[in-house]
């Protein structure tokens, strides 16, 4: 046999320094500007202006509202057609759950100002409610994908042997299906919260004046005020809750994972912002 | 089947036969996978359904557990027809392949699953406006779950082991486990999907053993699908032998053993010589140029017939020794543990010898079969028919494809015709393209000087011919049949089914 002259790990190499340049520079540079004052000196007051001021609390509450109502839609939504795709009657038909991704394959402003236009024509108006629509219609694929893939990856043998054991049809759920599914259904839900939490070109397209959110007004305060400092500090306590979550949702995915479905490896963590 | 009838109605008063299956039939997307089966199993018995890969066994199992339905024919579990009952009503249990253990739940939960949604009898209750007691039913308590898991896990051999994650067991635990979980629900027939399969040699046979005291211990009937013949021999009270969704053969081990139905039983179950001979007379057989005396008679008169003889049957004496007409070099041996196999060349076929006596490599012996070593089996089939259409001028259809024949009749075109090719007429090309049709050699039996294979064509019917070559499974080839080797006679349709269906027709002797 012969010696492998370099180590596999050098292909590793090109993403690291696309990451270091693209993605730990600038969170330094976050740091960097929560921390400087104006005069360019270390200070706290940007975190000081942040917190005492209400509206960012309501902001940031309103915004995980948002978040968790999108999240929740998503999952009631996505879970039964997920099931239903991932039947072995319907799975040998992808195009179904093609139907389902084809519109990620849109650009994403021209959906959602066509999503506008047909909302306008049955007289919903821009509001909270518009917005939410807006989110689930974006990130229901995000919530499918993980769960159907950890429903048509589970070995049907399961769902046998419980059958086999007495188990009906409901019963074989809940006991069998649902649990096996739940690190799909963590996956989906952090897929779903972590980036409708830091999104804001849906609330601004569709929520009119109601559904302002934290990422609007980060926005707002780098865009048009040109106020750096106040900015990166929100975006870093914005940060500091996201990290949170996900901890949180790994340390459940790990906690579930003891049930080793073959499907559990798909919990990808990550958020987009838009 | 006239052995189960005869059976069935003696025992029909006393519910003898747990399990019935009459004329089952499973189509998947149009491949014909079990074949009008019917069989009847005994109270208590372990039995075992015994096949290659792909021969229907497993399908079978399934549709006696419920998860298939058959397309045609039913089953009866103590005379109730259950052939539309779903798996979770039956009184039957199963151990799956690959175990199939909840990986969510530890080993105590796994076991009582069925348990906790099992409902029994409870106190009757009295009916408030009548009086009367009417049945009702109740889960299991928690102590009468604890009682019965740990009743099962101590019958496995795994006390102790309830908290245990399914997940840290080895091979054989989770089988244990596997096992546990299906008899905890005392079912009336315990079903086994090749339950050893995954394990080791030295595990298989620690739990062959095992399993058949935990049969005779619990006295509940077992179904048990295989295909290691071995496995099947050890373990069977009944084999039944299964080969393209048609049952070969029903016996006791040894009568399966000793008494094959047929060439393919016999090549199927151990280690034999198969050959064709000619039966002289009644109690003569000859084969290889000699006469021997044999046990069987009632055939024709110079009727081919094949022939089973087992390995350890035959018995080599050094040249010289007149015990034998029969001469052979020896040109292989191979030291098996406790005797020598060596492969024994006579010029017409090679027999393959077991003894515990090493004649060394290139020796010449003589060799003797006792009479009784000698079993006999009808040819299944000599030759192919199809009801099929003339195509042309001289041609005819066959399998999807014309093929040439002797019109001296003047057969017209669209004329339907009884189509007869004897197995030894018909030629294999390697390149399917040199054929008038293409085909997989699906079987291949050694029958002494000549093999005999079966193709299947591209139209889902087979071909059987008789080949000096020898082929490899799966193999693509063509097929040719030259025009004097195609029989072509009128048919004239007198059946309603027969109309549609063509078929290759079996000559069939001593199948079941």
């Amino acid at each position: 046999m012969k010696k492998r002259a370099f180590d596999k790990g050098i292909f590793a190499f090109p993403y690291m320094i696309l990451s270091a340049i693209f993605i730990i520079f600038p969170l330094v540079l976050v740091l960097v500007y929560a921390f400087r004052g104006v005069d360019g000196k270390f200070t706290f007051d940007n975190f000081a202006q942040v917190f005492t001021n209400p509206t960012n609390y309501m902001l940031i509450l309103k915004t995980i509202g948002i978040a968790l109502i999108t999240t929740a839609i998503c999952l009631l939504i996505a879970y039964p057609v997920a099931f239903v795709l991932a039947s072995s009657h319907f799975n040998k038909h992808t195009i179904l759950a093609l139907l389902f991704i084809i519109p990620m394959w849109m650009n994403f402003v021209l959906r959602m100002y066509a999503l506008q236009s047909l909302l306008n024509m049955i007289n919903v108006k821009d509001s909270f409610w518009a917005a939410i629509i807006g989110m689930v219609y974006d990130y229901l694929p995000f919530m499918l994908l993980p769960i159907y893939t950890s429903l048509v990856n589970m070995d049907k043998s399961y769902v046998e042997a419980s059958r086999d054991l007495g188990g009906g049809d409901v019963q074989t759920f809940f006991r069998i299906t649902f649990p096996l599914s739940v690190p799909g259904i963590i996956s989906g839900i952090l897929m779903v919260f972590m980036p409708t939490f830091s999104s804001y070109a849906i609330t601004d397209i569709l929520g009119g004046t109601e559904a302002s959110v934290i990422g609007g007004k980060i926005n707002t305060l780098f865009g048009e005020r040109l106020t750096w400092g106040l900015g990166s500090a929100l975006s870093f306590i914005l940060l500091v809750i996201v990290i949170v979550v996900m901890v949180a949702g790994n340390l459940i995915t790990r906690a579930s994972n003891k049930a080793k479905s073959d499907a559990a490896d798909n919990s990808i963590v990550g958020g987009r912002i838009r | 089947m006239a052995e189960n009838t005869v059976a069935l109605k003696a025992g029909a008063e006393k519910f003898d036969k747990i399990i019935e299956i009459r004329n089952v039939t499973k189509v998947f997307d149009d491949v014909t996978v079990v074949d009008d089966m019917s069989l009847s199993i005994k109270r208590g018995d372990f039995v075992t359904l015994l096949g290659p890969s792909g021969c229907g066994k497993t399908t079978l199992l399934r549709m006696i557990a419920g998860f298939e339905t058959p397309t045609k024919g039913s089953i009866f579990l103590e005379k109730q027809d259950v052939t539309a009952i779903p798996p979770h009503k039956r009184p039957i249990n199963t151990v799956f392949q690959k175990y199939a253990l909840f990986p969510h739940l530890n080993v105590y939960n796994n076991i009582a699953f069925g348990l906790k949604l099992a409902k029994v009898d409870g106190e009757p209750k009295k009916d408030k406006k009548t009086g009367e007691l009417k049945p009702t039913l109740r889960k299991y308590t928690k102590d009468e779950i604890r009682g019965k898991v740990e009743r099962a896990l101590k019958i496995v051999g795994l006390e102790g082991y309830g908290s245990r994650d399914v997940n840290s067991l080895s091979g054989g635990q989770q089988q244990r486990v596997a096992i546990a979980r299906a008899i905890v629900l005392e079912p009336k027939v315990l079903l086994l999907d090749e339950p050893l399969g995954a394990l080791d040699l030295k595990m298989r046979k620690e739990m062959q053993i095992e399993l058949k005291n935990i049969h005779r211990n619990l006295g509940i009937t077992f179904v048990y699908v295989t295909h290691d013949q071995e496995e099947a021999l050890t373990m069977s009270d009944k084999i039944v032998v299964i080969n393209d969704g048609v049952i070969q053969q029903i016996g006791t081990p040894k009568k399966i053993y000793d008494e094959p139905a047929n060439a393919f039983v016999a090549d199927f179950i151990g280690e034999s010589n198969i050959l064709s001979g000619t039966m002289i007379a009644d109690f003569k057989v000859s084969f290889c140029d000699k006469i021997f005396e044999c046990e069987d008679k009632g055939f024709a008169k110079n009727e081919k017939v094949d022939l089973v003889i087992r390995p350890e049957d035959i018995k080599l004496h050094k040249q010289g020794s007149g015990k034998s007409e029969l001469q052979g070099k020896v040109i292989s041996s191979v030291f098996k543990g406790t005797d020598y196999e060596m492969i024994v060349d006579t010029g017409m076929y090679e027999f393959t010898v077991q003894s515990t006596k090493e004649f060394p490599v290139d020796s010449l012996v003589e060799f003797s079969v006792e009479p009784n070593a000698i079993h006999i089996m009808k040819k299944l089939r000599t030759i192919n028919t199809f009801i099929t259409t003339v195509t042309g001028e001289n041609t005819v259809e066959i399998c999807g494809g014309d093929f040439e024949f002797d019109n001296s009749f003047g057969f017209e075109k669209g004329e339907r015709v009884r189509v007869s090719v004897p197995f030894d007429k018909i030629e294999l090309t390697d390149d399917e393209a040199d054929g008038v049709i293409g085909g997989n050699i699906g079987q291949s039996y050694y029958k002494g000087a000549y093999y005999q294979v079966q193709v299947y064509t591209d139209d889902d019917r087979d071909f059987y011919l008789d080949t000096h070559d020898e082929w490899d499974i799966d193999d693509r080839v063509g097929i040719v049949i030259p025009p004097q080797g195609i029989i072509v006679e009128k048919y004239v349709e007198t059946d309603e089914e027969e109309k549609t269906e063509e078929t290759t027709e079996e000559v069939s002797g001593e199948s079941e």
